[in-house]
């Protein structure tokens, strides 16, 4: 099990089209990912619904676990994408 | 009767309207007389067809249309979701009324959330729709095909709406929900629909009623009269020979001139914008010459570049603006030192005149065009804050053999001091975009402040009247650059804080040609001191349309 905390770079934050992406990442990955804003409770990265309710904003600062499969690399790929301004 | 709502764009549309099935009833929670696992299957297989039809019109529609879709079809199964419809039909519950519950919950969560989430809670009632629907094998809510043209009335349009409206058949489109960030109004705007949002009243209107849709006013009216529907029709038809017809030079209803001119980037776009009507050009960006350099280009370089504009805009007038450059766009030769705050950091002048080699080497190249060509060539500085650097550049400018040197207004210090910073300037352009983010303290690229970025403010606009009144006591013109001149309402009002000259994208000008011609120089005005006196953006802006109203009632249109 691998985590990391990285901030949100998209300006409308983690809602709509980076979300979709977002998601899209986790469920093709094969890993059991969770998202947590930080000092919320963990969800389940795969449920956009999930993501978008936890209303992650431009700035945000939020840890990403992923268990199971190729856990470095899943990890540092949905950390880039969370970093990336999707909104440009 | 009228019905009021949010206009997007400037379109107006005539025709019976055609109202969008209603949706359906909440199902009735009752106990299912089929076992939890079979009513699973039910629900997983309706959920996965409408997914896969989401998924497919995103697939068609393409663009914006097709992420927003893609996301859709994506919450249709969403593994939370089909968690929250096992735990209720664990219950004993029907399956459509588990996915109702379903739904219903996630919208709720995203509705309290306020804002950009809240408009997104109208997808999920959609989706939730659809699946009910298919549940129940009644036919998909969606737009319908009455076979004739028609203005369809909705409560709101779901994206999957949206993005597969038959432009031909709908000529326009009302609906009671949704604001104008909500994705009907973004699509709408991305296709160029007329249409009206959050017009409450509009659930009212019942099929076949004949309706004008005015958005650039922001009106549904009702029950128009014969001579309201022909005015439609009129104006209709004016929009659309404007964008075709060939154009006049920029003047308000009374004849005073206003130069319409053209904001380009590059000389690439100097034919497409003489097509327009541009009378010149009120804005031409310099930087693109400089980007992608290691070093400054040549003064015979960029002689031949200005040359080359120059040339197209023969006998007409062509301001540029010196190179604006700062830690936001930074060039390695010029200024590569990063910066805590770019905006308010070593750009425009202050650049320049820290690299004045590359100032003196642009200024000569210019000159030198100038003399080899028939254009009018006005040189301005970007970035202007104090008397002394207007004083320090028109006198560089003078000496590298520049005939007509001037300011940019961007920065509130210069607007306040208008009147000394004139005095040394041959003309001033105000530069709305910046003077706005410089005056609201809101960074125009962030979009959490995006609200505070809008030059309709009074207090923007007042300092705009310092400069209009400075260039009218000295004889000295004042031109608008920025996205502000390009809205035909605010351009008037712009006038009448005294602008003499107008420069926007090309594509805005007939619109802005048009609106200009409704108003006489005292109308201007007045629009004006009605939008100064209002407290914030919005109360400007309504301030002006009603002074407009009260101005120009219908059929006073000079053509």
């Amino acid at each position: 099990m691998v985590e990391r905390t990285v901030r949100i770079g998209s300006t409308h934050g983690l809602h709509a089209r980076p979300a979709k992406l977002f998601t899209q990442a986790v469920a093709s990955s094969g890993a059991a990912v969770t998202i947590s804003k930080s000092g919320g409770t963990p969800v389940n990265a795969a449920s956009i619904l999930a993501v978008i309710a936890q209303g992650i904003d431009h700035g945000d600062d939020v840890t990403i676990v992923v268990d199971g499969g190729d856990e470095h690399v899943v990890l540092d790929r949905l950390v880039e994408l969370l970093s990336t301004d999707h909104d440009e | 009767m009228n019905i009021t709502g949010t206009g997007i764009g400037q379109g107006v549309a005539v025709g019976p309207v055609v109202r969008m099935a209603e949706r359906l009833p909440e199902p009735v929670d009752r106990p299912s007389h089929l076992d939890p696992e079979r009513e699973g299957e039910r629900a997983r297989a309706s959920l996965s067809v409408v997914a896969a039809e989401l998924a497919s019109r995103g697939a068609k529609a393409g663009g914006a249309a097709q992420d927003v879709l893609e996301a859709q079809a994506m919450m249709a199964e969403d593994p939370s979701l089909i968690d929250e419809v096992t735990t209720r039909l664990a219950t004993g519950k029907t399956a459509e009324r588990a996915v109702y519950e379903a739904f219903a919950s996630y919208r709720d969560l995203l509705a309290g959330m306020g804002g950009y989430m809240a408009e997104r809670a109208t997808d999920l009632d959609d989706i939730s729709q659809r699946v009910i629907a298919h549940l129940l094998k009644l036919p998909a809510p969606g737009v319908p095909s009455p076979g004739h043209p028609f203005i369809l009335v909705a409560r709101d349009l779901a994206p999957a709406d949206t993005a597969t409206l038959d432009l031909d058949q709908v000529l326009g489109l009302v609906t009671v929900d949704g604001g104008p960030t909500s994705h009907t109004a973004i699509l709408a705007r991305e296709k160029s629909i007329v249409a009206i949002v959050g017009a409450a009243d509009a659930a009212s209107l019942a099929d076949g009623d004949t309706v004008v849709v005015d958005a650039e006013n922001g009106l549904v009216v009702t029950e128009p009269s014969p001579a309201a529907i022909a005015e439609a029709q009129e104006r209709i038809a004016e929009r659309a020979a404007r964008l075709a017809a060939p154009v006049s030079p920029g003047a308000l209803a009374d004849g005073t001139p206003v130069s319409l001119l053209a904001n380009l980037g590059s000389a690439d776009g100097a034919a497409e914008a003489l097509r327009l009507g541009a009378e010149g050009v009120g804005l031409f960006r310099t930087e693109f010459l400089f980007l992608d350099a290691d070093s400054a280009p040549s003064v015979l370089d960029q002689q031949q570049l200005y040359t080359k504009l120059l040339t197209a805009f023969a006998g007409r007038k062509v301001v540029v603006r010196v190179l604006d450059a700062g830690a936001d766009k930074p060039l390695s030769f010029l200024n590569d030192a990063p910066e805590e705050n770019p905006a308010l950091g070593l750009r425009g002048i202050r650049a320049l005149r820290h690299a004045e080699v590359i100032l003196r080497e642009q200024l000569t190249a210019l000159a030198a065009a100038d003399a080899a060509t028939d254009a009018e060539l006005w040189v301005m500085a970007p970035m202007i804050a104090t008397v002394e650097e207007t004083e320090y550049f028109t006198r560089l400018a003078g000496e590298l053999g520049i005939r007509v040197a001037g300011v940019m207004v961007e920065v509130p210090s210069a607007a306040l001091l208008a009147r000394q910073v004139l005095a040394h300037a041959a003309f001033a352009s105000i530069g709305t975009n910046d003077l706005t983010q410089y005056t609201m303290a809101a960074d125009r690229l962030l979009g959490t402040v995006a609200k505070l970025q809008d030059p309709w403010h009074p207090a923007v606009l007042k300092l705009i009247a310092e400069v209009g009144r400075a260039g009218i006591e000295l004889g000295k013109p004042v031109g608008i650059c920025g996205e502000a001149a390009a809205d035909p309402l605010l351009a008037v009002v712009l006038v009448g804080l005294g602008a003499t000259s107008l420069s926007m994208s090309p594509s805005a000008l007939a619109d802005v040609r048009a609106s200009l011609a409704r108003y006489s120089q005292d109308d201007a005005k007045a629009l004006a001191q009605a939008a100064l006196a209002a407290e914030g953006a919005a109360e400007a802006k309504q301030a002006a349309q009603a002074a407009a109203s009260s101005l120009t009632p219908t059929g006073t249109r000079v053509p």
